[in-house]
C-alpha cells in the first residue's frame, strides 16, 4: 500500500459541508439523539447483523448494494415480470402437455426435487392416489410398492413450467389449465382445484377423492375447455386478479371474489355445454372458494418465468415447498435450487386439530407471493387478518414490510388498504439477507399423516437460509466505472 | 361431557375470524373442542366426520353460523353464550393494538431502506460488521462516520479508496467525534459556530482543541474526525487530506487546525506540504513530533493541544490570546515523588508522556490490568496511564462512560505514600457519562487527609449537557486543583515534580511568521 496510489478526489467530500446532513443511524441507538436535537433529520435503522450474522457474507452483500449491473438486471427482470399478460387459453390432460407423464410413469410434485423415500405423509398419499388414478396400481399398498421399486419417476412441477398447490401431484390424466403470454410465447400450467375438504392435494385418499379426480378428468376438464373455447377471447387473468384485490382477496389464501368472477365469466358458456358436464361444473364451482388459487398460481408462474434467466439479477423467480424442504430459484442463478428445511405454519386450526398435527409448509402456491399476491398483498384482504393478530393494521404492516424487500411494485395489482399503492413485486435476495426479514406467506395447513387433509390455515415464512445460500452462490458482476 | 350445536341464522363471518374466536372460546377449563363454521354442506360434512355434528347443526344453511362445542356442561353453555359477543368484539386478537402506528410506515431495517436524501451514515455496529455497513453507505452515495473500532486496517484502506473514487468522506473507523455544520456526531461538544475548521485523528484531542476555541471566544465551522489510524503509513492520511481539501473549499472556514498523534513521517510531510498549498492558514498539532525543519509558509506547528487552540483562536478572532494562569499547588514533601496520571483520553496520556518525559525521565505507560475486587498495584516509578486502552476496556465500557476501573486506580493512587500528584481528565459532552466529575468526586471525598494533590481538567463547554463550570465546581469542591486543559495539567505536574525545573514550551505563535 503505497501513498502514491491514493486516488485524489476531484470533488472532496462533496456536499458534506454545504448543508445540514440527513443522518442515518446504524448501531448504538443513543447516537441518534444529539444530531436530532441539533436540528438534523435522523433516520434510525432498526439494525441487526445482516446475512444471519456471517460477516463474510455480509461483506459480499455490501459489495452488491447499489451495484449498477445488478440494479439494471433487476429492472429488466421486473419489467419482464410486469409485462406478462396471463391469458387462460386452454384446459387439456396433463399427458398431452407433458408427454413424459404418460410415457415414463412420471409424476410431478410441489416444491424442490425430492425422492419418494423422503416425501412427507400428505405427498406420499397423493402419489398413491395418482398411481391409483392412472391405473398403475390397484390398491394403496401396491402403489407404495411400485414407488418403492423405483418404477415411478418424480420431478418438480417447476421443472415442467407447472405449479400445483399443497402436494402438487400431477399425473397424465389430470387436466391442466394453460396460461399463455402472447408477447413472449411462454406457457405455464397448473392442475385444477379439487375444492375444500378431503382432497388429494392435502393427502386425503378414498373413494370420494378418487371419484372426484376421475370426474374432473372426464367431465370438468372437457366442459371447461369447450366453454373457454366458445368465448370470444381467452380470459385475462391479470384483470380478474386486479379486480379481486379490490374485493377482499389476496389471491393465495383467499380467492372467494376471484373464484366468483371467473365462474361468472364462464357460467353461460358452461351452461351451453351441458352435454360435456357444464351444469355439473357449475354446481362444483358454486361451492369452491379456492377455485381461482390454481389460476393465480399459473399466472404468477408465467410472469416469473418471464423474469427468470436475467444475468446478474437477484430477483427470486421460484419459491416452492415440498413439505420437507423449501426452495427458491433466482433469476440470475440459473436452475439451481437453494433449499432449507420447511418451516412450521403459524396458524388457526379446524376443530380437533392443533400444531402437533400439522405438516411443515408445503405446496407451490407461494409462487403467488413472488408475484405480489398472498402475504405480500395481505393489506387487500381484511377478511383474513386473523392470521396477523386480527387487525387490518397488522395486515397493512405485513404488506409494507414486504415492500421493503422487493425491487418494485405492480402496476395493475393495487392494495386498497394502503391507498391503492401497487403490491410489492420482485423479491430481492439482497434485501432479505440485509434486513433479516423473512418473506411472509399465507398458506393452508395439511395434516402430517397421509389421508386426512387440510386442518387449518395460517402464515409462514420463507427460511433465511435459502436466501443466504443463494447470495453465497451469486457471482459478483464486474463493477462498471462510476 | 356433552356435545352441543347451536345455529345463528344469517350471521356471516369469515372463516379466519371464526377459527380465531373458536380458539379463544376453547381456552377456559372444561371446554374440550369448539368449532365455528358457516353451515355449508361441506362444513357440515367436516363436522360430522369429526363427530361434532348434532341434529340442530344439520338444520344450518350456508349463511348461518354453526357452532359446535364439546366439554363439561357448564363450560359448554358458557362458551355457546359468548359466541356472538366474541365475534363482534373489536379487540379480536391478543396482538390487537400491538400493530398500532402502522400508518407510520415500515421500520427501516437497513441502510438501503433509508430515504433517498440521506447523506451521512453514523455507524456504530460491532466491529466485524462495520466495514460492510460503511461500504453500503458509500455505494448509496452517503458519507460515513464510523464509530466502530476493531475494523481491519486493510478494510479501512479499501473503504477510503472507495470514498475517494466517489468523492465521499469516510470518518473512521474508530472515529470518536465530528461536528458537521453544527450537528454533533458520536462524542462531541456543543461548541459555538465560527470560522475554525478542524480535522483530526484524535477524538479527545479534537474535543480539547474545539472546547478551548470555544472558551477563547472563537467558534467551529466543522470538526472532521479521521479515525486514529488515518495518518499511519498504511492508510496514508487519506481522510485527513480529503478533510483538508473540503475545509479549504468551505466558505465558512477561515482557519484550519490539524490534530493528531504523530503521523507516519512521510504522511506528516505530505500533509504539511499539501496544507501549504492551500489559501487558508493551517495550524498543525502533531503531538510529540520531533522538532524538524521549518514548516511551509502559512503553516503553524503547535506542539500542544492548548497551543493549537491558542494559535487558531488568535488567527480566527484576532489579537493575542492570554496564557492561562497556573494554580498554586503546594509542593509535596518526601517521600512523595511519583506521578500518577490516570487518563480516560488516550491523546491526553500521549501528550503528558511526551511533555513530561524530558523533565521526569522514565515514565511507565502500563500497569498490571485490574483484578476485580483487588486494589490495583502501581509501579515504583512515574505512571501515565490510558485507561481507555484495550486491556482496561475488555468486556466493559470506556472509562468516559463507566468510571469503575479508573476509580479503583484513583483510590490506589490516593492511598499511595509515594504519590506526589494525581492527574485526572474529565470529558463531557454528548456521549459522555451524565456526571463524570461526580463519580470522581466521591472517590476524592474518601481520600485520606494527607492525600497527594489532584490536578484535574474538564474538556467541554457550558453548552454541553453536563456543563463545564458545574463539572469543574464539583471537582474543586472535592479538593482537586482544576486547570483549563490537558497541556496545563502537564505543566503543573512538571513544576511539582521536577524540583522547580520549568517545563519549557516554545510558544508556537512566535513561528506564525507572515500569516500572523
Amino acid at each position: 500500500m503505497t501513498a502514491q496510489a491514493v486516488p485524489v478526489q476531484a470533488v472532496p467530500a462533496q456536499g458534506l459541508l454545504t448543508s445540514v446532513p440527513h443522518v442515518v443511524n446504524v448501531g448504538v441507538e443513543g447516537f441518534a439523539g444529539p444530531p436530532r436535537a441539533a436540528g438534523a433529520t435522523v433516520t434510525a435503522v432498526d439494525w441487526r447483523p445482516p446475512a444471519a450474522g456471517d460477516p463474510e457474507l455480509g461483506a459480499r452483500l455490501a459489495r452488491l448494494v447499489a451495484h449498477p449491473a445488478v440494479e439494471a438486471a433487476n429492472a429488466t427482470a421486473l419489467s419482464r415480470i410486469l409485462g406478462v399478460v396471463p391469458m387462460w387459453t386452454d384446459v387439456r390432460p396433463a399427458g398431452e402437455l407433458v408427454p413424459e407423464l404418460a410415457e415414463q410413469k412420471l409424476l410431478l410434485h410441489a416444491g424442490p426435487p425430492i425422492a419418494w423415500e423422503h416425501m412427507c405423509g400428505p405427498m406420499r398419499a397423493a402419489v398413491v392416489g395418482a398411481a391409483l388414478l392412472e391405473g398403475w396400481a390397484a390398491t394403496p399398498p401396491e402403489a407404495e410398492a411400485l414407488a418403492d421399486s423405483g418404477a415411478i419417476r418424480f420431478a418438480p412441477c417447476h421443472h415442467h413450467d407447472a405449479v400445483g398447490p399443497m402436494a402438487g401431484i400431477v399425473s397424465a390424466s389430470m387436466p391442466l389449465l394453460v396460461v399463455e403470454d402472447e408477447a413472449t410465447g411462454l406457457r405455464a400450467y397448473s392442475n385444477l382445484n379439487e375444492g375444500q375438504g378431503r382432497c388429494l392435494r392435502y393427502g386425503a385418499l378414498g373413494d370420494d377423492v378418487m371419484e372426484r379426480l376421475r370426474w374432473m378428468g372426464e367431465r370438468l376438464g372437457p366442459a371447461l375447455r369447450a366453454a373457454l373455447g366458445s368465448l370470444a377471447e381467452p380470459v385475462n387473468l391479470r384483470s380478474v386478479t386486479a379486480q379481486a384485490l379490490q374485493m377482499g382477496d389476496e389471491c393465495h389464501s383467499r380467492n372467494t371474489a376471484a373464484s366468483a368472477l371467473l365462474t361468472r365469466e364462464l357460467s353461460a358458456a358452461l351452461a351451453r355445454h351441458a352435454d360435456l358436464g357444464g351444469i355439473e361444473a357449475l354446481d362444483f364451482l358454486r361451492d369452491n372458494n379456492y377455485w381461482f388459487l390454481n389460476f393465480s398460481m399459473a399466472a404468477s408462474k408465467l410472469a416469473l418465468m418471464a423474469g427468470h434467466g436475467v444475468p446478474h439479477s437477484t430477483v427470486v423467480t421460484t419459491f416452492a415447498r415440498n413439505g420437507v424442504e423449501v426452495g427458491i430459484r433466482v433469476s440470475g442463478l440459473g436452475d439451481a435450487w437453494f433449499t432449507a428445511p420447511a418451516a412450521p405454519v403459524d396458524g388457526l386450526y379446524f376443530a380437533g386439530y392443533g400444531p402437533a398435527d400439522a405438516n411443515p409448509d408445503i405446496g407451490d402456491s407461494a409462487i403467488t407471493e413472488m408475484h405480489g399476491l398472498g402475504g405480500f398483498a395481505l393489506a387487500a384482504a381484511p377478511a383474513i387478518v386473523g392470521f396477523v393478530g386480527g387487525t387490518p393494521e397488522g395486515a397493512r404492516r405485513v404488506s409494507q414490510d414486504m415492500a421493503t424487500l422487493t425491487v418494485g411494485r405492480h402496476r395493475d395489482y393495487r392494495l386498497p388498504g394502503l391507498d391503492f399503492v401497487g403490491s410489492p413485486v420482485g423479491l430481492d435476495i439482497r434485501k432479505v439477507v440485509d434486513t433479516g426479514l423473512e418473506p411472509v406467506v399465507t398458506t393452508g395447513i395439511a395434516h402430517r399423516e397421509p389421508g386426512i387433509g387440510q386442518i387449518g390455515a395460517g402464515l409462514t415464512h420463507a427460511p433465511m437460509r435459502c436466501f443466504t445460500d443463494a447470495l453465497r452462490a451469486f457471482e459478483e458482476p464486474p463493477e462498471t466505472a462510476v | 361431557m356433552v356435545l352441543r350445536n347451536a345455529v345463528h341464522k344469517d350471521l356471516y363471518a369469515d372463516s379466519v375470524a371464526l377459527m380465531r374466536v373458536a380458539a379463544r372460546l376453547a381456552e377456559p377449563p372444561g371446554v374440550e373442542t369448539v368449532s365455528l363454521v358457516m353451515g355449508t354442506p361441506a362444513n357440515q360434512d367436516v363436522l360430522a366426520r369429526s363427530g361434532l355434528l348434532t341434529d340442530p347443526g344439520r338444520t344450518a344453511g350456508p349463511n348461518d353460523l354453526l357452532v359446535a362445542v364439546r366439554g363439561a356442561p357448564d363450560a359448554v353453555d358458557a362458551a355457546l353464550a359468548q359466541v356472538v359477543e366474541a365475534l363482534t368484539a373489536t379487540d379480536e386478537g391478543p396482538d390487537a393494538g400491538a400493530a398500532a402506528g402502522a400508518t407510520a410506515g415500515p421500520a427501516v431495517r437497513s441502510l438501503v431502506g433509508a430515504p433517498a436524501d440521506a447523506s451521512l451514515a453514523l455507524i456504530s455496529t460491532p466491529g466485524p460488521y462495520a466495514a460492510a455497513e460503511a461500504l453500503k453507505a458509500l455505494r448509496l452515495g452517503m458519507h460515513a462516520f464510523v464509530f466502530s473500532d476493531h475494523v481491519p486496517v486493510e478494510d479501512e484502506v479499501s473503504l477510503k479508496r472507495e470514498a475517494a473514487r466517489r468523492g465521499l468522506l469516510v470518518m473512521g473507523p474508530d472515529c470518536g467525534t465530528a461536528v458537521i455544520s453544527g450537528i454533533p456526531l458520536g462524542f462531541a461538544n456543543e461548541v459555538r459556530a465560527g470560522s475554525v475548521g478542524l480535522v483530526g485523528a484524535s477524538g479527545t484531542g479534537l474535543q480539547q482543541v474545539s472546547s478551548l476555541l470555544h472558551a477563547r471566544g472563537a467558534g467551529v465551522s466543522h470538526l472532521i474526525g479521521t479515525g486514529s489510524r488515518d495518518v499511519s503509513a498504511d492508510v496514508g492520511g487519506m481522510t485527513m487530506r480529503a478533510g483538508l481539501d473540503a475545509l479549504a473549499a468551505d466558505p465558512a472556514t477561515e482557519v484550519i487546525v490539524l490534530v493528531s498523534k504523530p503521523p507516519a513521517p512521510q504522511v506528516a510531510e505530505r500533509l504539511l506540504r499539501h496544507a501549504g498549498t492551500l489559501s487558508k492558514p493551517v495550524v498543525a498539532c502533531f503531538l510529540g513530533t520531533e522538532e524538524s525543519a521549518a514548516a511551509p509558509a502559512g503553516i503553524t506547528l503547535a506542539p500542544t493541544l492548548s497551543e493549537a487552540a491558542r494559535c487558531a483562536a488568535s488567527l480566527a478572532v484576532g489579537g493575542p490570546v492570554p496564557d492561562e494562569e497556573l494554580p498554586e499547588v503546594p509542593t509535596p514533601a518526601a517521600p512523595r515523588r511519583l506521578l500518577r496520571a490516570l487518563y480516560a483520553g488516550g491523546t491526553f496520556a500521549h501528550e503528558a508522556a511526551f511533555l513530561l518525559g524530558p523533565v521526569l525521565g522514565d515514565i511507565a505507560r502500563t500497569a498490571p490490568p485490574p483484578i476485580p475486587g483487588a486494589v490495583p498495584s502501581l509501579p515504583d516509578g512515574h505512571l501515565v496511564l490510558d485507561l481507555g486502552d484495550d486491556e482496561f476496556t475488555a468486556g466493559r465500557p470506556h472509562p468516559m462512560i463507566d468510571p469503575t476501573v479508573r476509580t479503583a486506580y484513583l483510590r490506589a493512587a490516593l492511598a499511595d505514600p509515594s504519590c506526589a500528584a494525581v492527574v485526572l481528565d474529565v470529558v463531557i459532552g454528548h456521549g459522555a457519562a451524565r456526571d463524570p466529575a461526580g463519580a470522581l468526586a466521591r472517590a476524592l471525598a474518601e481520600a485520606p487527609a494527607d492525600a497527594p494533590p489532584v490536578i484535574a481538567f474538564v474538556v467541554g463547554t457550558d453548552a454541553d449537557p453536563q456543563g463545564l463550570t458545574a463539572q469543574q465546581r464539583i471537582l474543586r469542591d472535592a479538593g482537586a486543583y482544576v486547570v483549563d486543559s490537558s497541556t496545563t495539567a502537564a505543566r503543573v505536574c512538571a513544576g511539582l515534580l521536577a524540583g522547580g525545573d520549568e517545563l519549557v514550551l516554545t510558544p508556537a505563535a512566535s513561528r506564525i511568521g507572515d500569516t500572523a
